[in-house]
């Protein structure tokens, strides 16, 4: 088959092992075009893309935008800090009024949990959830296993650390959700206030100790810690977590064997990663970037293909 | 379903090895000369075709895979086939491409790939080789320069290929009457 089992991507939770697998080969060759000297293809030229932000978002949203140019999709820009949200509109009035321009897809990210879902159930254009709130990030969870799967070969079996704010986190749901459906071991890593309650039920490995977690992946997803989100104090200091839980060259060096480090970014330096780790040989970040593009292509197609 | 045999084994090796002449004929002596095969099916004959004229140049010659699935006109009118690998290891500009595919149809999937091949350079010279060239059927005006044979067909036959390198026991070309 070669069409996704849903007609919205608003979460991995509900795609199947088979969807991955087939956005992880159209993005193989999405890569291909990508490093091609024309990096450009016309399949999408028919399809007008609105990306709806309501959140701030710099990697995500320019990763979404040129994945939309690339494919020759005609792109407008929606953030809320400068539109009629602020004068009283309603998600929904807002997006009827941006479908009403004829826009066939929507990009969306939302501070709330379920928006995309509840707007799913209500617009008949595909919607991509590009982040709510502490939910779900999609494409973010597809990169990193993309990125995973193309230093290790595949996931089956492998040991992925997710390590740091888990609580406050939809990289860490989903990128929990998309590594089990591809079959590798899944361990949360962080302070005991930073885990969910919920977390034993997802069936994950949970450890408290940072250097154990270390010494038994082969790869380390390491999250920031969103002040934004945390109401509360959750920890005594900055200092103190990076003391805990921040992770340095010498860290990585002692290991046994040598681990792939990963970071959905922004990093804060000197926080979860201190400088010499982040640009070490271990360092994967700026494939993840890279390769953010090809997946986020590979699903716009996918959708977009699917509503003929 | 009734299947008519167009080519055998042996008649496919003298057509290929008339190909192969005439593309010496006017490669020769291939210094600029790259072969480009089409995804899926022309990459086999492209192999094929490259083997041939390795060994009677005993020279080295380009080979590259297209896949034109990015390209093509009917995306979001009917439903997406799967894409396949392009491999394109050498640099395009300014030399003289020899396109290959397997059946020339409706000349879509050439057009596709002619826009495909562009994102990688500017070629000097594009040419067509395909080994079944259906004819009445064109959407396009779009013809080969070399073609292995001409078939008079109708728009609802099709025309299948068996090449020993894609699995199969014998290399044998059918016209196939869709009842």
């Amino acid at each position: 088959m070669s069409r996704l089992s849903q007609r919205h991507l608003l979460g991995i939770k509900n795609i199947t092992r088979e969807d991955i697998e087939l956005i992880f080969e159209t993005a193989d060759n999405f890569k291909q075009v990508i490093n091609r000297p024309i990096k450009k293809v016309p399949s999408l030229r028919d399809v007008t893309i609105a990306n709806v932000f309501f959140e701030n978002s710099t990697r995500t949203r320019l990763s979404f935008e040129l994945a939309q140019k690339r494919l020759s999709a005609d792109v407008i820009n929606f953030s809320a800090s400068n539109s009629s949200v602020k004068k009283g509109e309603t998600l929904l009035d807002t997006v009827n009024n941006i479908l009403a321009m004829k826009v066939d897809m929507i990009v969306m990210r939302h501070a709330s949990v379920g928006a995309p879902h509840f707007l799913s159930k209500h617009i008949k254009a595909n919607i991509v959830n590009a982040g709510d709130g502490t939910h779900e990030h999609p494409t973010q969870a597809l990169l990193d296993a993309f990125s995973i799967r193309e230093k290790l070969g595949s996931l089956s079996g492998k040991k992925i650390a997710i390590i740091g704010d888990i609580l406050h986190s939809r990289v860490a749901l989903s990128n929990i959700f998309a590594l089990q459906k591809l079959g590798a071991k899944v361990m949360v890593c962080g302070p005991p206030t930073l885990l969910p309650k919920f977390i034993g039920s997802l069936g994950v490995q949970v450890e408290l100790d940072l250097h154990k977690a270390l010494e038994w992946c082969d790869v380390a997803n390491v999250l920031r810690i969103q002040l934004e989100r945390q109401q509360i104090k959750y920890f005594p200091s900055l200092r103190e977590y990076s003391l805990y839980y921040g992770i340095n060259k010498k860290m990585l060096d002692n290991l046994k064997k040598e681990i792939i480090l990963m970071h959905p970014g922004p990093i804060n330096r000197g926080v979860e990663l201190s400088s010499d780790a982040a640009d070490s040989s271990h360092s994967v970040i700026l494939d993840q970037v890279e390769n953010g593009v090809a997946i986020r292509m590979a699903v716009l197609y996918l959708l977009a293909g699917a509503t003929a | 379903m009734q299947k008519k045999l167009i080519l055998d084994s042996h008649l496919l090796d003298i057509t290929l090895s008339r190909l192969c002449q005439q593309l010496i004929e006017n490669h020769s002596p291939f210094d600029e000369t790259v072969i480009l095969g089409l995804q899926p099916r022309g990459i086999f004959l492209a192999e094929l075709i490259h083997a041939k004229l390795e060994k009677s140049t005993k020279k080295s010659i380009g080979l590259g895979y297209l896949d034109t699935t990015f390209h093509r006109d009917d995306f979001r009118r009917r439903e997406i086939a799967k894409a396949s690998e392009t491999r394109v290891p050498f640099v395009i500009e300014g030399k003289r491409v020899v396109l290959i595919d397997d059946v020339l149809f409706t000349g879509r999937s050439v057009r596709a790939a002619l826009d495909a091949m562009i994102s990688f350079g500017r070629p000097a010279k594009v040419e067509l080789l395909v080994l079944i060239d259906r004819k009445h059927t064109r959407d396009l005006p779009i013809s080969a320069n070399y073609v292995g044979k001409y078939v008079d067909t109708l728009a609802t036959q099709r025309v299948l290929v068996e090449l020993e390198a894609q699995g199969h026991k014998q290399n044998k070309i059918w016209l196939i009457n869709k009842d």
